[in-house]
């Protein structure tokens, strides 16, 4: 039996004066997924969670978190809901285990923040202050108090921005455990590879509505569509030449040489044919391979433009 | 309720770690007092026939320990809550609060409790040290004072909570609630004595409600019973900055 989606938005729509943000956006999100909402700066992401927080008012459209509504009855999500928010802090001289106990307490059933306080690796900065925390220790700090009520869902909103790659690949991994607990993941983030990792669905935004939604592998193979397939072959070898020649073996649609490595997109079976081609010709390359478009390619595509 | 009574603590212990809380609203007041009872002694107000009585015919001391009193409310109100508060905003501690089910009602209920608390240990702080220093001759009366003087902190507790909400940014709030808490503290009977002010001090002072606290204070505290208008006046800061407050933060949100 399908259960009911944990949050749905429908037509939802947010102006500040003249800029539309928000401009028509559904979406909806199964429990325990992780659902990327993937975009550049400005494209609406955050105001699209701030909706479903509760923490904006929507000019037009409804939102349900959990069957509720989140701006009518905050109440009844009070411990369901946890919040990473973008750009927000505590006060600079709150210490780590005040502010585990204080929004411990503002839920109904939290769990044992000591606990939580180890599972997150905060232990030794039990009595720091906010302010003295890096900014990684910060960020953990933050997905703890997100965490600490025993939330079903979480919104974690640019969570990676400003860090460093080690502490970004310590995230991620932090990520990955709060999917471990079932806990529905809705992900805000400007970084493909962060989503493509991360996400089992991913809704893309550009300017103020979705323009492409599902699995990242879905998303990559029904818009870029082609396949690559690459290998290498020395110039000088004359079995090979320019090897333009490709371009008359089936599924194959176009080729490029870009020094000794040879690039050859197509669609389908095109790396058995150009196999077969090869061989035919007595060329045998070890590091024949079809490389995968990325996440990336993809959003290019859609936006026709890049992600600064 | 338990929440509420978590972030007081909490926020309890976040001023009490600042240091300008401390000197403000602690230990300000009591060198003011210090210097004030020094100079001007602290024997009965005796003038020579025709002289103008400066000090409502009290010690100087007995007259500048309620205004004391009373600018330990405005110090928390004026100098400690509106940078505490706009940083809040500033920095998005409100927002996430309320995304942690932390409402803003509860933040300012939480602020209004300490304030009453930390309004109370400056004012018992100037009453103790003028005991025990010198020869300070007690009240005349309790529930009056203490009344006008719980009224005093609430009208404070409010203006600091307004300008909290009103001000741009943090620097701002704490500049332009450092200058009020001085003008007020030096037109409103806590410097010069107001009968001594020419009919310009007097008249600026009337127009800020420190000095009203001040009077609310001082009347029951000399044993001149309650005075109900200058308290009614207190009341009504109270109420409008309560009022305006509570819009401003509705508007932000």
């Amino acid at each position: 039996m399908k259960t009911d989606p944990v949050i749905t938005a429908q037509g939802l729509r947010k102006a500040y004066g003249p800029t539309t943000a928000v401009d028509g956006v559904s979406f909806s999100v199964e429990a325990s997924e992780v659902f990327g909402l993937l975009g550049s700066n400005g494209a609406g992401k955050t105001t699209t969670v701030e909706c479903l927080e509760g923490l904006r008012k929507p000019d037009a459209g409804t939102v349900r978190v959990l069957g509720v509504d989140p701006r009518a009855h905050p109440e009844r999500l009070r411990g369901r809901v946890g919040c990473q928010l973008q750009e927000s802090h505590l006060p600079d001289r709150m210490r780590v285990w005040e502010a585990l106990d204080l929004f411990a307490a503002a839920a109904p059933k939290p769990l044992d923040w000591t606990e939580v306080l180890a599972a997150w690796g905060l232990s030794g900065k039990r009595d720091a202050a906010f302010a003295s925390l890096s900014g990684g220790q910060r960020q953990r700090l933050l997905v703890a108090l997100a965490l600490v009520t025993d939330p079903e869902v979480v919104f974690l909103d640019e969570m990676t921005t400003g860090l460093d790659p080690a502490a970004r690949h310590t995230t991620w991994e932090l990520i990955e455990a709060i999917r471990e607990r079932g806990t529905t993941v809705v992900l805000v983030t400007h970084f493909m590879d962060e989503a493509e990792r991360l996400c089992d669905r991913i809704a893309i935004m550009d300017d103020g509505r979705i323009v492409a939604m599902g699995t990242p592998r879905a998303l990559i193979e029904a818009e870029v569509g082609t396949v690559r397939v690459k290998f290498s072959t020395s110039r000088s070898d004359g079995r090979a030449g320019d090897c333009g020649w490709l371009t008359g073996v089936p599924h194959v649609q176009a080729v490029r040489r870009r020094g000794d490595t040879v690039e050859v997109d197509g669609d389908g079976p095109v790396l058995a044919h150009v196999a077969g081609a090869l061989l035919a010709r007595g060329l045998e390359p070890v590091d024949l391979r079809v490389e995968r478009p990325t996440l990336e390619e993809t959003f290019l595509k859609l936006t026709g433009h890049g992600l600064e | 309720m338990r929440l509420w009574r978590k972030l007081t603590w909490e926020e309890l212990k976040l001023f009490a770690r600042e240091p300008l809380t401390v000197v403000f609203a602690f230990g300000f007041p009591l060198v003011m007092l210090f210097v004030l009872a020094e100079v001007f002694g602290t024997a009965p107000e005796t003038p020579d026939p025709g002289d103008p009585i400066a000090f409502r015919g009290v010690s100087p001391l007995s007259y500048y320990v309620p205004a004391y009193v009373a600018l330990a409310a405005a110090a928390v109100g004026l100098v400690m809550v509106p940078s505490h508060l706009a940083g809040y905003r500033e920095r998005g501690v409100l927002r996430r609060f309320r995304a942690a089910s932390i409402p803003a009602s509860t933040v300012f209920g939480a602020l209004v409790a300490v304030q009453y608390a930390l309004a109370l240990v400056g004012g018992l702080l100037v009453v103790v040290a003028a005991y025990l220093a010198y020869d300070f001759p007690v009240p005349e009366a309790y529930v009056g004072p203490f009344v006008a003087f719980l009224v005093t902190v609430t009208a404070f507790a409010a203006l600091g909570i307004l300008l909290g909400a009103v001000m741009p940014s943090p620097r701002a709030a704490q500049g332009f609630g450092v200058m009020l808490f001085f003008v007020m503290m030096m037109l409103s009977g806590a410097g010069p004595p107001v009968d001594v002010m020419s009919p310009t001090m007097q008249n600026i002072g009337k127009a800020m409600p420190l000095w009203h606290g001040v009077v609310a204070i001082q009347d029951p505290w000399l044993g001149e019973g309650w005075n109900w208008g200058e308290l009614g006046v207190v009341l009504a800061v109270a109420a409008v900055a309560g009022a305006l407050a509570v819009a401003a933060f509705r508007r932000r949100t």
